[in-house]
């Protein structure tokens, strides 16, 4: 359930940036893409009452391994190593399109994309 | 002497960074530092031929850690990819004085350089996706450096659709990890050579198909190109559709086909439907087009096409076991692929030495340019014929080798589209040849002239390996040191991770 509910996330987002006429309104239909795509990695890791993926000695047993009890239980940390640089990713893309944005503004003076149709088709 | 993988990511990336600290002071020092590391990049590139190794980052082993993996495939990618981008920034020694702030154009190209090199040799997925979106955010800064209407509107459209592609590939990768439990590109697939391919990951496979189908241009989601790429300074032109496309898109799409998901018949003809679909409507608008630098676009996508077409067969015909005319299908889509690079390339750089000269892209606005710019009219007419398939000139020999392997494996259709697509690209570029540079002189163009320096020696030197590259299939030391390691990458498959896995151990 929580997935299709992140995944119509991802298709609002979608929707949002291939129908709206705004520039603004698009960049951010693609940055609720770009977050249900993050919530989907950090899903992935997740386990309802995990412990936090971080070892101390208890949880290391005798021949220096590991506990398997403790692998079973805890969450998974490697998505949210992804969505950290993800996000980072996201902002770059982010700041670049908004200020592709603002320079358009004042070029055309709007930012309406029908009306920004100096390219033919 | 065995190059160290990590260099051809660090020395673009830091000379990226030194570059901006020299200012519109210390121009100077800049251009000559970024084309020293450009030459440098492409001697190393030189050296990885005929080698296959693979280095993990900071001594992690996988698939604890990331590494970098160097074989055919990749080092025939690298060499093009420098051989490209060392004319292109030959080029704008000159081409860019037009512009100001030149020394952060020369470090947005070369981070775009890093993405490239760091896509071609990273084995580990989601490292792959992060060096794709530095070379992608860095192509979108440069589609709209001139900051006038026509840029920022190109660069826009083109960073919406590339963030669309972003997210999807994304997704994939997040559905390829829930399902294997792996990022790394020889664990992945090795998981599915065990377990097959379940929902999830056909799912994550035709969103990968979508998401580097967007960077690669093909036609359903072509959109964003005949746009970007005319609006970009034109050794940024020569870069995208000379090498950006090809890395970002169909070097992905091969290596995740043949590499990690194994192929499939069904694969194979989504493939080469879409490549089809490239090669037709690309000539044909490209034929109606009366903006130079437009046509040029138009034909790109064509011509990627070709490419996608060589890996789409190669995918079929792998599947079906026919391995003898797949590695025919293969040789002549990565072959088409190096030569694309080169004569597209030229063709771009023609086109801004004749925008330069004249202050047009319009091409009924020029004519009779060859008395006027005799250099550019000698290159551009070589880098034409070669697009057209012309022999002796490079691009024959890959389409021939596509056609004999078309027909070879019994589709007479797809050999007969082969030539008819190659007959409108004839027509396109003497569409070219008439307008520019035959034809009377119009009044206002009386004063313009040849361009000077280096920006001849760049396409002087493209030229050159578009005369000579048909020697990369007819010369058999050549193809066997160049061509065929990258082919047999893809034909062996599996080999890849097993090898990857053997040497984890």
């Amino acid at each position: 359930m929580p997935y299709t509910l992140c995944f119509l996330l991802f298709t609002i987002g979608l929707l949002c940036a291939v129908v709206k006429k705004n520039m603004v309104k698009i960049i951010i239909g693609l940055m609720i893409m770009e977050y249900a795509v993050n919530l989907f990695l950090i899903m992935l890791g997740y386990r309802t009452g995990g412990a936090a993926p971080i070892i101390d000695r208890t949880n290391i047993n005798p021949e220096g391994l590991l506990d398997p009890g403790f692998i079973a239980t805890s969450v998974d940390p490697l998505p949210q190593a992804l969505v950290l640089t993800s996000i980072v990713i996201g902002l770059g893309t982010l700041a670049l399109m908004v200020s592709i944005c603002i320079r358009t503004y004042e070029r055309y003076g709007t930012f309406d994309i029908t009306q920004i149709r100096r390219l033919q088709g | 002497m065995t190059v160290p993988l990590p260099v051809f990511v660090a020395l673009p990336l830091v000379t990226a960074f030194i570059l901006p600290l020299c200012g519109d002071r210390y121009k100077r020092l800049a251009t000559l530092l970024a084309n020293a590391a450009v030459l440098a990049l492409l001697v190393l590139a030189i050296t990885t031929i005929g080698k296959s190794y693979s280095y993990q980052v900071g001594r992690w082993s996988i698939p604890l850690g990331i590494n970098m993996v160097l074989d055919g495939l990749s080092s025939l990618l690298l060499i093009t990819i420098s051989v490209v981008s060392a004319a292109s920034m030959l080029f704008s020694v000159r081409y860019m004085e037009q512009y100001t702030a030149k020394t952060k154009f020369l470090s947005l190209f070369m981070l775009m350089l890093t993405g490239m090199n760091g896509v071609v040799l990273s084995g580990d997925i989601f490292n792959l996706f992060v060096f794709l979106e530095i070379a992608s955010i860095a192509s979108y800064a440069l589609v709209g450096f001139g900051c006038e209407h026509e840029q920022l509107e190109a660069a826009f459209k083109y960073a919406v659709l590339g963030s669309v592609a972003s997210s999807l590939i994304l997704f994939a990768i997040g559905l390829v990890y829930g399902n294997t439990g792996t990022l790394n590109m020889a664990y992945i697939s090795q998981a599915i050579q065990t377990r097959g391919l379940n929902h999830g990951l056909t799912f994550a496979l035709a969103m990968f198909i979508a998401g580097f189908g967007l960077k690669a241009a093909l036609v359903p989601f072509h959109a964003w190109l005949p746009d970007a790429h005319p609006a970009a300074p034109a050794p940024v032109s020569a870069m995208l559709s000379g090498v950006l496309i090809k890395v970002l898109g169909i070097y992905a799409i091969a290596r995740l086909l043949f590499n990690v998901f194994g192929v499939s018949d069904t694969v194979g003809w989504v493939m080469i439907t879409l490549a089809v679909l490239s090669m037709v409507f690309g000539a044909l608008l490209g034929i109606v087009q009366w903006d130079f630098k437009r046509l040029l676009a138009y034909s790109s996508i064509s011509q990627i096409g070709y490419v996608a077409l060589g890996i789409g067969m190669g995918c079929v015909l792998t599947a079906e076991g026919k391995l003898k005319w797949a590695s025919m299908a293969l040789l002549g889509g990565l072959l088409h692929l190096v030569n694309h690079a080169v004569y597209k390339a030229l063709l771009f750089l023609a086109s801004g030495s004749v925008q330069m000269a004249t202050g047009t892209r319009r091409m009924n606005r020029m004519g009779g340019l060859a008395a006027k710019m005799p250099f550019t009219r000698l290159t551009c007419t070589i880098a034409s014929a070669s697009i057209a398939g012309i022999p002796p000139f490079s691009g024959f020999w890959s389409k021939l080798i596509l056609a004999i392997a078309a027909i070879g494996a019994g589709y007479y259709w797809i050999a007969g589209i082969i030539v008819l697509v190659s007959v409108c690209t004839l027509i396109m570029y003497l569409k070219v040849q008439r307008y520019v540079f035959l034809g009377e002189l119009p009044d206002n163009l009386r004063q313009c002239k040849e361009n000077k320096g280096t920006m001849l020696v760049a396409m002087g030197v493209l030229a050159l390996l578009c005369i000579t590259m048909g020697a990369l299939v007819l010369v058999p030391s050549l193809k066997s040191s160049l061509l065929d390691p990258a082919v047999q990458v893809l034909i062996d498959r599996f080999e890849y991770s097993a090898r990857l896995l053997a040497g984890a151990n």
